[in-house]
C-alpha cells in the first residue's frame, strides 16, 4: 500500500523565477526504501522539505498537486500534525541540532519532549535508538564538540527516536568515515525491514546500490527515470545526464569495450562486478564483513 | 616548500587527546590525502600547518618556520586553508571581492592582485560569476569561490578540508581539476577526505590517522591495498582496489587505469 502518494507536484520557491520541482508524482509503499539521486540543483532536497511538510509550512511559496503521507494531505494539515508521521534528517546537522540542550542525550530527548512523552518511556527510547546508532559513548558530550560524523549521527538518532512512519534523510551520511557509513545504510536497512519507509537522498551510489529497493533519478526538478538500483545506475541516460556512477558501472564499460566484460547487464555492485569479471585465476572468496548481511 | 613535524601532541581543553605523538615529513610538491575515522585527528592536524592550533609539545615546521614563532597571518602566506563547510568563510558581497580578499590583506598591489583573482577564478570555473552574491550561488559553487578565495592568496601550501562532501559527479571533477592544476604549478596539496575513491584517482601517497596516531603512511597503492589495517580507522580500500582483490589480482590496483592493465594479463 503506497503510504506516500504526490500527484503532479510543481513547487516554486518565494522570490524565484522556475520551479524547483515540475509535475512529480511518485507512489512509494510502507516499508519500502527509497534512494532519490541526482545532480545538485536537481531538486533532492526540496523534494526531501516537501515530503516533510517544510514546503509549503515553513518555505512558503507556490504548491499544487497534491501530496499526501500516511492518508494526510499537506494542505489540510499543520506542521504540528506532520511531524508525527514524517521525520527529517537535514543534509548539515548543524542546522538541525537545537542549540537548547546541553548534551547529546538531552538533543536526542528534545522532541520527544515536545510531543509530551512520559519521563520513563522517553529515557528508554533515547537510550535505545543511540545504541542503534553506536553512540552511546556521547551521552554526555556537547552536541557542538562533535566532529561532523558524530554529529550526523546524533542528527539522524534524533529524527530515529520519534519512530515516523515515513523517515526521510538528506545526505545523512556525507561527512562520515567509510565503514561508519556502511553501518548507517545497514541501520536504514533494519528500520524498512521493520517497516519504517524510507527515503533517502544519497550521492553514495555503491551502499545505494547494495541496500536500496528502488531508486528515483531527479534531474532539473523532475523525474528522470525510476526502478530498481541496476536498472537506474547503469542507464547510459543516467551517465550522461551528470549523475554519479559506481566506479564498478564505469570500469565494466570501459572493459565491455575491450571486450573483457562478457555479461550484457553491467555491474553496480562488489559482488555483481566480481561475478562478472571472474576469470580463469581462482577468485578470492569474498570475505565476511562488519554491517553486511 | 617542507613540512616537517615531529612528536606533535595536542589536547584540547576540554581533555580530549586529539593528536599523540605525530612526525612526519611532506617534502615540496606532494599530493597527499589525509584519511581516518570522524574523530581521529584530521582536522586537528591540518590546523597546527597555518597556526590556527599550536602543538601541546612537539614541533610543527612549516619551510623551516617553527609555527610557535609565527602569527597565523604571517603562515597564512604559506599555507592556504579551504575549510569543510564554505558558508564558515565566505562573507563578501560578491565573488570577485571575496577572491581579492586574500591577496589584497597580504598588502600585494592592484594589478598583482587582479592576476592572482583571474587566475584563481580560471581555475576553479567561476570567470563568469565574479559580480554574483556568494550566497545566491548553489551550494557546489559556493564550494568553488571557497577554493577560488585560498586559491588566489598563490600560496605554497593547500590544504583541502572534506572537498568532496556533498558535491555531485559534476564538482568532484571540477575540484580534481583545481588539484590537478595546483600539482602541475609545483605546489604541496595536502587533503582530508573520507571519499575513498577520490583519494584514490588524485593522489600518490596516502596517511591514515587512528586515534590521534599514525597508522599508515606511504604510496597510495600500498596504503589502500591494507584493507585489514584500514578498518581499524573504520576506512575500507576504494571500490577497484576491493574488486581487484576479490579477483585475485596479485598487484594492488586504484585507478580503472591499473584495473584494466591488471584485467588484461589475466584474460
Amino acid at each position: 500500500m503506497a503510504i506516500v502518494n504526490l500527484q503532479n507536484v510543481t513547487y516554486q520557491y518565494p522570490l524565484t523565477s522556475s520551479p524547483a520541482l515540475r509535475d512529480v508524482s511518485l507512489q512509494i509503499n510502507e516499508g519500502e526504501f527509497v534512494a532519490v539521486v541526482g545532480p545538485n540543483g536537481a531538486g533532492k532536497s526540496t523534494l526531501c522539505y516537501t515530503l516533510a511538510g517544510f514546503v509549503p509550512h515553513f518555505f512558503k511559496g507556490e504548491l499544487t498537486g497534491t501530496v499526501e503521507v500516511a492518508g494526510s494531505e499537506t494542505h489540510s494539515s499543520t506542521l504540528n500534525e506532520w511531524v508525527m508521521n514524517v521525520g527529517l534528517a537535514f543534509q548539515n546537522p548543524f542546522n538541525q541540532i537545537s542549540g537548547a540542550k546541553y548534551t547529546v542525550f538531552e538533543e536526542i530527548a528534545f522532541g520527544l519532549e515536545n510531543i509530551g512523552v512520559p519521563r520513563d518511556e522517553m529515557i528508554s527510547r533515547v537510550e535505545d535508538a543511540m545504541k542503534l546508532t553506536d553512540i552511546s559513548d556521547l551521552a554526555d558530550r556537547s552536541p557542538y564538540s562533535l566532529s561532523g560524523g558524530q554529529q550526523q549521527r546524533v542528527a539522524l538518532t534524533s529524527i530515529l527516536v520519534m519512530q515516523p512512519k515515513v523517515l526521510v534523510l538528506d545526505e545523512p551520511t556525507s561527512q562520515m568515515d567509510p565503514i561508519g557509513t556502511r553501518e548507517v545504510f545497514g541501520v536504514i536497512r533494519k528500520m524498512a525491514e521493520q517497516g519504517m519507509t524510507v527515503i533517502l537522498v544519497e550521492h553514495k551510489v555503491e551502499w545505494i546500490a547494495q541496500f536500496a529497493d528502488r531508486v528515483i533519478a531527479l534531474k532539473d526538478g523532475e523525474v528522470l527515470l525510476e526502478g530498481t538500483p541496476g536498472e537506474v545506475l547503469t542507464s547510459p541516460l543516467v551517465e550522461e545526464s551528470g549523475f554519479g556512477i559506481s566506479r564498478y558501472t564505469s570500469v565494466a564499460r570501459k572493459a565491455q569495450k575491450l571486450a573483457l566484460w562478457k555479461k550484457h547487464k553491467l555491474p553496480v555492485t562488489l559482488d555483481e562486478a566480481t561475478e562478472g569479471f571472474a576469470h580463469p585465476l581462482t577468485p578470492n572468496p569474498s570475505p565476511e564483513r562488519r554491517g553486511e548481511q | 616548500m617542507k613540512i616537517e613535524i615531529s612528536d606533535l601532541h595536542f589536547t584540547y581543553p576540554t581533555g580530549v587527546q586529539a593528536l599523540r605523538g605525530i612526525s612526519l615529513t611532506i617534502e615540496s610538491g606532494e599530493q597527499v590525502a589525509i584519511v581516518g575515522q570522524n574523530g581521529s585527528g584530521k582536522t586537528t592536524l591540518v590546523k597546527h600547518l597555518n597556526g590556527l592550533l599550536r602543538p601541546t609539545s612537539g614541533i610543527v615546521r612549516i619551510g623551516g618556520w617553527d609555527t610557535k614563532d609565527h602569527s597565523v597571518a604571517k603562515l597564512a602566506r604559506r599555507v592556504g586553508y579551504v575549510f569543510q563547510n564554505p558558508d564558515e568563510q565566505l562573507f563578501s558581497k560578491n565573488v570577485g571581492t571575496e577572491v581579492a580578499f586574500g591577496p589584497r590583506n597580504m598588502g600585494l598591489d592592484g594589478d598583482q592582485v587582479q592576476s592572482l583573482v583571474q587566475d584563481a577564478l580560471v581555475m576553479t570555473e567561476l570567470s563568469d560569476k565574479t559580480e554574483t552574491n556568494p550566497y545566491d550561488l548553489s551550494a557546489t559553487w559556493r564550494k568553488m569561490v571557497a577554493l577560488a578565495s585560498v586559491i588566489s592568496m598563490d600560496t605554497d601550501i593547500v590544504i583541502f578540508d572534506e572537498p568532496t562532501t556533498g558535491q555531485d559527479a559534476m564538482n568532484i571533477e571540477r575540484i580534481a581539476n583545481v588539484i590537478k592544476a595546483l600539482r602541475s604549478r609545483g605546489k604541496t596539496v595536502l587533503t582530508i577526505t573520507h571519499d575513498i575513491d577520490f583519494c584514490a584517482e588524485n593522489f600518490t601517497r596516502v596517511i591514515a590517522l587512528s586515534q590521534g596516531k599514525i597508522l599508515l603512511d606511504g604510496n597510495a597503492n600500498d596504503v589502500l591495498g591494507q584493507e585489514e589495517v584500514l578498518a581499524v580507522t573504520y576506512v575500507e580500500p576504494p571500490q577497484l582496489t576491493r574488486l581487484g582483490k576479490r579477483l585475485g589480482f596479485r598487484n594492488t590496483v586504484r585507478t580503472q587505469d591499473e584495473f584494466l592493465t591488471e584485467l588484461e594479463r589475466y584474460s
